[in-house]
């Protein structure tokens, strides 16, 4: 009882025989751990001192005497009660098959080594992996594209929903933010060259063909991407996508093209949003700050601004849309049964995803520049 | 074990809980005697699991007192409440060990953060108690996600007995093992209790444990304990559910099992 005052127990020697006294439990282990581990060429314990055993004193014991000395515990301490000599021959055939594990070590630079080529081997399987799954998701799509009635609406809805109109304030929000920031930005540095009305021309080229698309892909990428990953990562490790499978049904088809369609629904009016909301932004800093009055800034929109900037911008939604949502389903796919793996593959799947869109940004814009679009 | 009639360490009076409107216990009455195992029964949502965790202070009950060691844990503060729950050892329906640490690190987490000792001291003693618990010495290093669910089972056993608790809660243990498998851990619960001397609260559905280990069972029907006795008792309660539980085919056969192994 851990309420009561216990006597600490002790390991005695007396006219050459060992006397174990005391109580040998728990809050006294790392002591007796000590006493016990020196090295003592016994052949007999005197038991009847004892006080409290509990199975951490019994462990003690049974390490002192030898576990296979102790299994014949009633033969040399018949003064003991029943209980006790069962315990200590529990504990005692317990360690008996409890050998202690042997783990390998290996020097620092081989672990360093390995670490290094395994993750550039993860590397690169990650790609071929996302290159497979991108295969099997196209070839899903092409094979319910023509049989509407295998379409699943209700599903789509629902996530058009959740990943885009629930996304909507969110995205209006930043995007304001950052126009308004664009707009100060230019402003500051224009106005060294009496330049300050192309701030207009700024905001609306860096929304138009960037900021929209790309913040807003991020945001989903945060957003979206992980809940995907944690949806079908729980999903699998409750045996739910095993279930679905030996039913007959396809996982790609009821959880994956739902989730791909309805991001690529969502991004492209979230990217809308954005556009909207940034210029909005700018035009209202420009308006406050720099005496451009919205008239004047619509009719700049409208005289300097082809209507291909946007297009460009647009253009790219449904590519990053498809591809964050093909990595977050995936890596729920690739998520084991632990907690932890399902936290590791979201964090995986928001990283890698924000990663494809930055990239794929990047050699867009290569692209439309060389194209003079 | 008559003399210990009066001397219970859990008494729960008049106990009330409910989901929103949905009643799972009233005026529910039950003790726990020192050194006991008991076994409580009832069909399944008549909240046997829902009175387990409202006695270890899981859930709050809507009405009634819980005292546990005599004293009430929901007026406890923190600190003493931690120390009185401590003395509690748990196994969940489903195992719920740690998922990021290894079966010997699970056991060995209560041993470092409540007994104080070295990391080397509790993986050596968690090791020993994987053992007891039935488990092979390789298993010691797996994570959870890769055992079976009677491992899972036995490896939270262990980690239940980590600490040596006075009062052991098991939610269905034997559950999804083999009857072989069932049968070592029955043997292996009345050894501990005979050893250590702690009681046992035992939500089953197994038959064969409740015929074999048990000293009494409590039977939950009707929002309240019906009965709560040892077997013979409880099975002549005139109660057409008491009486369909213990007397249809399963309860029969479990009920001459017992018999067999106790006359040779």
């Amino acid at each position: 009882m851990p309420e009561t005052a216990s006597r600490p127990g002790k390991l005695e020697r007396d006219a050459g025989r060992l006397r174990a006294t005391g109580d040998w439990t728990l809050p006294h282990h790392a002591r007796l751990r000590k006493v016990v581990g020196q090295k003592h060429d016994i052949h007999s314990l005197d038991l009847s001192g004892l006080g409290e055993l509990d199975t951490s004193g019994a462990v003690l014991l049974a390490e002192l005497m030898g576990p296979e000395h102790m299994l014949d515990v009633a033969s040399w301490a018949p003064d003991q009660p029943a209980e006790r000599h069962a315990l200590l021959v529990t504990v005692a055939s317990a360690m008996q098959h409890s050998s202690p594990p042997h783990p390998r070590v290996s020097p620092p630079v081989l672990i360093a080594l390995g670490e290094v080529g395994r993750s550039i081997e993860g590397l690169w399987r990650q790609q071929v992996q996302l290159l497979g799954f991108i295969g099997l998701t196209l070839s899903s799509l092409a094979a319910v594209l023509l049989k509407p009635w295998r379409w699943r609406v209700t599903a789509l809805v629902a996530h058009i929903q959740q990943i885009g109109l629930n996304a909507i304030p969110i995205v209006a929000l930043l995007t304001f933010l950052v126009g308004a920031v664009v707009a100060f930005l230019g402003a500051t540095v224009l106005q060294d060259f009496g330049a300050t009305i192309y701030t207009v021309n700024l905001v609306a080229y860096s929304f138009l063909r960037e900021f929209g698309v790309l913040l807003a892909a991020i945001l989903l990428a945060g957003r979206t991407a992980s809940a995907f990953t944690a949806q079908i990562g729980s999903m699998k490790a409750n045996e739910e996508l095993d279930a679905l499978r030996a039913q007959g049904l396809s996982p790609m088809e009821l959880l994956v093209l739902p989730r791909v369609m309805a991001m690529m629904v969502s991004l492209p009016i979230l990217t809308l949003v954005g556009m909207f909301s940034g210029m909005l932004g700018g035009a209202m800093v420009s308006a406050m700050a720099l005496d451009i009055s919205t008239t004047q800034f619509l009719t700049i929109l409208q005289r300097d601004i082809p209507l291909r900037h946007f297009l460009v911008g647009l253009g790219k939604a449904p590519l990053f849309a498809f591809v964050i949502a093909v990595i977050g389903c995936l890596e729920g796919f690739k998520a084991s049964a632990s907690a932890q793996s399902v936290g590791e593959h979201t964090t995986s799947s928001v990283v890698q995803s924000i990663f494809m869109v930055i990239l794929l940004d990047a050699l867009a814009a290569l692209f439309f520049m060389e194209m003079g679009w | 074990m008559v003399n210990q009639a009066t001397d219970a360490i859990i008494e729960i009076r008049g106990l009330v809980n409910r989901f929103g409107q949905y009643v799972v216990h009233e005026g529910l009455d039950l003790d726990i005697r020192r050194g006991e195992i008991l076994g409580v029964v009832g069909g399944s949502g008549t909240g046997k699991s829902v009175l387990l965790r409202s006695i270890v202070g899981l859930k709050r009950p809507d009405g009634g007192a819980i005292r546990v060691f005599g004293e009430d844990l929901q007026r406890l503060p923190p600190t003493r409440r931690a120390r009185v729950e401590r003395r509690f050892g748990v196994l969940f329906q489903r195992g719920a060990l740690f998922s990021s640490l290894t079966l010997q690190e699970n056991v060995a987490l209560p041993l470092i953060e409540h007994a104080g000792l070295s990391r080397a001291d509790a993986e050596r003693l968690a090791r020993v108690k994987l053992a007891l618990a039935g488990l092979p010495p390789e298993s010691a290093l797996l994570n959870p996600d890769e055992l079976s669910g009677g491992m899972v089972k036995r490896a939270a056993l262990a980690r239940a007995l980590a600490l040596d608790p006075e009062v052991l809660f098991l939610d269905e243990p034997t559950a999804g093992l083999d009857p072989i498998g069932a049968a070592a851990f029955d043997r292996l619960l009345v050894t501990l209790r005979d050893a250590l001397g702690f009681s046992v609260f035992l939500v089953t559905h197994d038959l064969d444990t409740l015929y074999t280990v048990c000293d009494r069972v409590a039977v939950i029907s009707r929002k309240h304990v019906l009965v709560a006795d040892a077997l013979p008792a409880v099975e002549a309660t005139d109660d057409a559910w008491v009486q369909d539980y213990f007397h249809g085919p399963r309860g029969r056969a479990a009920s001459h099992a017992a018999q067999r192994t106790e006359t040779r």
